[in-house]
């Protein structure tokens, strides 16, 4: 009999183990494909062109990532909930008017001026989450509206013109400036941005954050039943998210040296883009940053592989376009394998 | 009947099952009871969901609540759960009256309530849904998923529950999963354990584990309250029976001392027709379908029979024997690798479910909710969803057409509804399936396939449905209907096929089948399925040898 009970245990525990080490299998598999997708890109441009291989265009690539990357893994957030945000575009832009607005007109210094764009993205993202958690608007409307409200606001407060932040000391450094590694200079945007990746990756993996942003993308009723104060950790995960667009904006006010008051729209598409890629699900639940991170990669290593190949701006959309199609379709195919 | 005289082994896993452990004694002499609800009403904009309501649960033991649907069920247990607050009426824990203030306080006072619906976050892993909102933390913000992991194990070896902590739930069978909802609900330390059709989707041994973790949990502390349409259950594992309709309080009942007919009665308010076997109704030797040597490419093999006129041909077999399946390769929804299917003689070849309706073979899902129904739109829509065509011109929907059509057929198959612009999911389940079968009468289906059509249906509706079968093949309708009841197959069907997986294991005709030998063709393995004989009475050929190709 006690036989029997410890054959069974036994059997239960290496059922166990075989079943995670197969859950860790398929989520090391997914980043894996992800991954050498990229690495099949690099490999392709740099067989095309001698000028890929180049450091100093790999430097600009991974200058080039900064600013959507750091706008995607906001959104990263935003969509494992189930929610998107088309606000981060807009946001951006009125961040990085506010940012020049703090340091110019109302002479604060430059530190204080970073932390008021990223708070001010915050706000924005408060705003999102209150307009979504508490008055339960769709997340596509509540973010479209903002996204109009933003790109006007930031006409309104820069008065229509560039705000220039030539004589904020060190402004300009946050983007351009770097430490170099031999043959390769990295510039501080680029540290940024990781950094803000890690920042990202542990709050959704290792924080009581993380855990309610898939919790509530995956059943937020279920999630709300279990005792979960689900409106406001759902604001809460904005606002978070909120932050990087705020610090987007700071980094492309630091980039040009100035906040430019009437770009930005287009951006949360490319932004959503590199999340989608990356292995997010637009229905919520699934999602990471690695993966973002290599979406947005992606995204830049095409559109600069493809103009050192001389190939039109025009047609490159179209590439962009297909390949969110392929790897949303991939992607698709490969989880239905892994179920059956 | 035989309760669950099943082999314990489910997914290679063993569970613990012991033959004597007994029912525990359930005391009815306890002075304050663990529950008492008293007076309770509530209502809702037009409807008043309930009225007086009364309700009391002992210490250690099982309560059986029954009721149709629509009796307030639901709202009771939302009320209890603090989803709803009622109108008026006490609650009493222990003797103390309680107001129950929003799901958590429910949970910190003692109540656990396990919904139908699962309530689990399916990318989540299972020790993340369980203790969701309590998980372990590190200064405050930071998760020990190493803590969290441990917990769980331990929580699953108190309770005896054999579960991987670390697996994804949306990976889990739905027996599993179930066991999640009930780990869950007893991590809160409950005291009163509510479930709702907790074995719905189980299959017969894993009901036995369910009822023995039900056995385990209850002692002079706890108390369950198991609502269940599955009336043989509750004789296993409840002590008493409370029965309300529309809203009211009706009856209790000791288990022992009762029938399962008086709890039936008492429920719909009337006497219902027992088991008899289909009238003298007789079905025609004219075969409307021949399916021969059907197979899909990983899992049915060699599936020969024919279906008759004014036939009800049941389908019996345990879960996962390939019912489904068999139904879905017909219409064309899977694909299938060998075999031809002729319809009136003849062959026919069915790409997909449009082709099939077309023909005037319709399927009627086992997912109601999910793949039968617009549970959004009305119920004139619903009805019309597959025949548009008849019901507009160049495009244009005759909306008029439409309404008069839907307003025939909810007379006819007495479909409960206020109007034909009533919202689906507003109605109950019983009436939401008549209006499927609607819409396949509107499309003049000939051949219907049901597949459980009296799931999640409440009795007095599943006597109504099984009167609509019967008038349907009476009317020269061809009916296949898979069930998982056996009382429901031997009750409707002219013949019984029986399946193992994935092949069919033998025809009974409705003189000589009774459960015992569905169970035995049921549980037969394929090798004595292909060299046993077939029933005498059985029209079919015996199976051939592995003649499909892969």
């Amino acid at each position: 009999m006690t036989l029997t009970k410890e054959d069974a245990q036994s059997a239960r525990i290496a059922s166990n183990k075989k079943s995670e080490l197969n859950t860790r299998i398929r989520a090391s598999f997914q980043q894996l494909l992800a991954f050498a997708s990229l690495l099949a890109l690099v490999l392709f441009f740099s067989v095309a062109s001698s000028n890929f291989l180049q450091a100093a265009n790999l430097s600009n690539i991974l200058l080039s990532t900064v600013v959507t990357g750091l706008l995607a893994l906001g959104t990263t957030f935003v969509i494992i909930t189930g929610g998107i945000d088309l606000s981060i575009g807009t946001g951006m832009t009125l961040c990085s008017v506010m940012t020049a607005y703090f340091m110019t007109q109302l002479g604060l210094p430059m530190i204080l001026g970073v932390i008021g764009g990223v708070l001010f993205g915050a706000l924005i993202g408060c705003t999102n989450g209150f307009f979504v958690a508490v008055l339960k608007i769709p997340s596509f409307i509540a973010t479209l509206a903002m996204m109009m409200v933003a790109a006007g606001l930031a006409l309104v407060i820069s008065g229509t013109k560039p705000i220039y932040t030539n004589e904020v000391e060190g402004f300009q450094s946050i983007f351009a400036l770097g430490k170099s590694i031999p043959g390769l200079v990295i510039p501080n945007a680029v540290f940024i941005l990781f950094a803000a990746a890690i920042v990202a990756g542990v709050v959704l993996s290792k924080t009581v954050l993380g855990r309610y942003t898939y919790s509530i993308g995956s059943n937020m009723q279920a999630t709300a039943l279990s005792g979960v104060n689900v409106t406001k950790w759902t604001v809460m995960i904005y606002t978070f998210a909120g932050a990087f667009t705020g610090l987007a904006g700071v980094i492309a006010a630091a980039r040009l040296n100035s906040a430019q008051p009437a770009g930005g729209m287009g951006l949360e598409l490319q932004a959503i883009a590199a999340v989608v890629i990356g292995g997010t699900s637009l229905a919520g639940g699934k999602g990471s940053i690695i993966g973002t991170v290599i979406g947005a990669l992606i995204m830049s290593v095409l559109t600069n592989g493809l103009s050192i190949m001389s190939i039109p701006q025009e047609w490159q959309q179209v590439a962009v376009g297909v390949v969110i199609i392929l790897a949303v379709y991939l992607d698709m195919v490969r989880r239905k394998k892994t179920t059956q | 009947m035989a309760e669950f005289g099943f082999q314990s082994v489910t997914n290679g896993s063993i569970i613990g099952l012991t033959s004597d452990l007994q029912h525990k004694a359930w005391k009815g002499s306890m002075s304050k009871k663990l529950l008492r609800i008293s007076g309770v009403n509530k209502s809702f904009p037009g409807v008043k969901a309930l009225s007086e309501m009364q309700l009391d649960l002992g210490h250690n033991e099982v309560l059986a609540l029954v009721g149709e649907n629509g009796a307030g069920k639901s709202t009771l247990m939302k009320l209890l759960s603090g989803i709803y607050v009622p109108d008026s009426g006490t609650f009493e824990i222990d003797g103390e009256q309680v107001v129950i203030n929003g799901t958590k306080h429910a949970q910190e006072l003692g109540i656990s309530i396990i919904h139908q619906e699962f309530n689990l976050m399916q990318d989540l892993t299972v020790a993340q849904n369980i203790y969701i909102g309590r998980e372990p933390r590190i200064g405050g913000m930071f998760l020990s998923e190493h803590a969290l992991n441990r917990k769980a194990r331990l929580l699953f070896e108190k309770i005896n529950i054999d579960l991987d902590p670390k697996a994804r739930v949306g990976d889990l069978t739905v027996a599993k999963q179930q066991m999640v909802e009930i780990a869950k609900a007893l991590s809160y330390k409950s005291r009163i354990l509510i479930m709702d059709e907790p074995t719905a989707a189980l299959n017969d041994a894993e009901v036995a584990t369910l009822h023995e973790l039900i056995r385990n949990f209850t002692n002079e502390e706890t108390g369950v309250i198991y609502i269940s349409h599955r009336m043989d259950e509750l004789k296993a594992i409840s002590n008493r029976i409370s029965v309300i309709r529309d809203g009211e309080y009706i009856d209790t009942v000791d288990t022992a001392a009762t029938t399962m007919r008086e709890v039936i009665n008492l429920m719909v308010g009337r006497e219902i027709s027992g088991n008899q076997r289909p009238e003298t109704h007789v079905p025609s030797d004219e075969v409307v379908l021949k399916v021969t040597g059907l197979a899909t490419r990983d899992f049915l093999r060699d599936i020969n029979f024919d279906l008759h006129k004014g036939e009800i041909l049941g389908f019996a077999g345990l879960m996962g024997a390939g019912r489904t399946e068999i139904a879905r390769a017909i219409v064309g929804a899977d694909r299938i690798s060998a075999g031809s299917i002729e319809l009136n003689g003849k062959p026919v070849t069915i790409s997909n479910p449009a082709v099939a309706a077309a023909m005037g073979l319709g399927y009627l899902s086992e997912d109601r909710k999910h793949l039968g129904l617009l549970l959004e739109r009305d119920v004139k829509d619903n009805i019309a969803l597959s025949s548009l065509k008849m019901f507009s011109r160049m495009g244009v929907i005759n909306d008029k057409a439409m309404k008069s059509t839907a307003t025939t057929y909810i007379d006819m198959l007495r479909i409960k509804t206020p109007s034909s612009t009533q919202i689906a999911k507003n109605l109950s389940g019983g009436n939401q399936q008549k209006i499927v079968i609607a819409k396949w009468l509107v499309k003049d289906c000939d051949i219907l396939i049901f597949d459980e059509p009296t799931r999640g249906i409440d009795v007095g509706a599943k006597e109504e449905i099984y009167a609509l079968l019967n008038d349907l093949v009476a009317q020269g309708k061809s009916i296949i209907m898979i069930s998982s009841e056996l009382p429901e197959v031997l009750r409707l069907s002219h013949r019984i096929a029986v399946m193992s997986e994935g092949r069919l294991t033998g025809f009974l005709s409705n003189v000589e089948a009774n459960q015992e030998n569905i169970m035995e063709l049921a549980t037969r393995n394929i090798e004595s399925a292909v060299l046993a004989p077939l029933p005498p009475s059985s029209a079919q050929r015996a199976p051939k040898q592995e003649s499909t190709a892969n």
